[in-house]
């Protein structure tokens, strides 16, 4: 496996860390609450998108063994997380997904799956819309764009149809469907070296586009920055976009976002059962302040709750223009977010 | 030297190094003008992305091709508001050819 590029911790064309930008606004970054705990079971995936900040792919053997889903789901049980959010690679793939999902079901935590739709077509999963059902789990799934071109550009071809398919499966056992009481919200991140638009006007575009063209319902579109990480960073620097997606990171820093950040309220843990701040410092292998215990294991909801968040270069993806985070956007409409063009 | 470098774009406000009281208010105005009003940030976007090929400015082209990007529009959204300007291009172009038409009329018998 080749490897992949990593960012220098200032960014090398502005000469500023994410720390001394907060440190210029006055922003300080802790954790407020740990309400979600964020499960990455694994780097294995069906698809190699080629914006992936996990690097995931059918070639990946990195997950999370049974022994760590134990010692996940006893995690669970002690500290009785608000939200449990399973992710990959596909984390349908794992062998123990299912009985995560209905462990942390059973344990009174709202179970959310991000799911790639098209993992749906792998062995052994077409029954994945009605197990998602039966257990009450949110769906979040990403679709770059409406149109096929544009999605498979960056997901590989033939993902669109594959993906249309899915969401017509998934709103006929009910999900994305109104009045229903089963969420089915999809992710737009945009394709190429370019921040996403706003968020409410894209989603408007999505309901109109995905119901006129495929007859596909959803309720909410999330927008996400890509991460200068791992196969997107690459990109950047293959394409020779790198600088001035940097300077376009940097110049959109919208203090507003820091305080909806997801760090603040989540624990990410990766398929060792080791503890980051979240899903992108876990690919970084940045792990949680070295103070605080660095397994599930050792969790210790008080501590984390109020935690110092480790940051990095990569962290201005997160509070560029209206901001990003695992569930889109987070600067209230009220605020600006982000600087124009020219 | 090169008449056109797309470095030059992050350098626009060194030409506030002279008369930038002048700089200063062109910056207020022009980033006004940006805000969401009566139009759209999509709006304004696409408009800016058909004057900027009418005026044939790479700068503009550049910014605004990335803004209309950024706030949702496609490359087929896009390429019809290319077309709006160049037809209007086109067509102030042809209207003129009544001029001409005329020119010839007056000295023709």
């Amino acid at each position: 496996m080749t490897s992949l590029p990593v960012l220098d911790p200032k960014f090398p064309f502005t000469a500023t860390s994410f720390d001394e930008k907060l440190a210029a606004y006055d922003v300080k970054l802790r954790a407020r609450s740990v309400e979600t705990l964020q499960i990455n079971v694994g780097k294995r995936c069906n698809q190699a998108c080629k914006h992936c900040h996990v690097d995931a792919s059918p070639s990946r053997t990195e997950i999370m063994t049974k022994e760590t889903a134990e010692l996940v789901i006893d995690a669970i049980r002690r500290f009785r997380f608000r939200t449990v959010d399973i992710t990959g690679g596909a984390p349908e793939l794992n062998p123990s997904f299912r009985h995560l999902v209905t462990e942390a079901g059973l344990l009174g935590s709202h179970v959310v799956v991000r799911h790639n739709l098209t993992v749906m077509f792998e062995p052994g999963q077409s029954d994945l819309p009605n197990f998602f059902r039966e257990h009450g789990v949110e769906v979040i799934s990403s679709l770059p764009y409406f149109l096929e071109e544009r999605t498979d550009a960056q997901r590989g071809r033939g993902v669109f149809q594959k993906s249309i398919e899915a969401l017509r499966r998934l709103n006929a056992a009910g999900y994305g469907v109104q009045a229903s009481g089963l969420t089915l919200n999809l992710i737009y991140n945009p394709v190429g070296a370019f921040l996403p638009p706003a968020q409410a006007s894209i989603e408007g575009d999505f309901k109109r586009e995905l119901q006129a063209r495929y007859g596909v319902t959803f309720n909410q579109l999330y927008t996400i920055t890509n991460m200068p990480i791992k196969r997107f960073l690459d990109y950047l620097r293959r394409s020779g976009n790198e600088e001035r997606y940097l300077r376009r990171l940097v110049d959109a820093f919208n203090p507003h976002a820091v305080d909806g950040l997801m760090c603040r309220s989540l624990v990410s843990v990766d398929w060792t059962g080791r503890l980051y701040d979240c899903d992108f410092n876990q690919m970084l292998e940045l792990g949680v302040d070295p103070e605080l215990p660095q397994s599930i294991v050792d969790f210790d909801p008080e501590r984390f709750a109020t935690r110092r968040v480790m940051t990095g270069a990569h962290c201005f993806g997160c509070t560029a223009g209206a901001g990003s985070s695992c569930g889109g956007a987070v600067v209230p409409p009220e605020y600006p977010a982000g600087s124009g063009s020219v | 030297m090169a008449y056109y470098d797309e470095q030059d774009l992050d350098r626009f406000s060194e030409i506030g190094n002279h008369k930038p009281e002048l700089f200063e208010k062109f910056m207020a105005w022009y980033q006004a003008c940006q805000d969401e009003g009566a139009l759209t940030r999509r709006e304004k976007s696409l408009i800016g992305l058909a004057v900027a090929h009418a005026i044939q400015c790479p700068y503009c082209i550049d910014s605004y091709s990335q803004s209309c990007l950024e706030s949702g529009s496609n490359l087929e959204q896009m390429t019809e508001a290319i077309h709006m300007a160049s037809a209007i291009r086109g067509g102030a172009s042809l209207i003129h050819g009544l001029q001409a038409h005329h020119s010839v009329s007056k000295v023709s018998m």
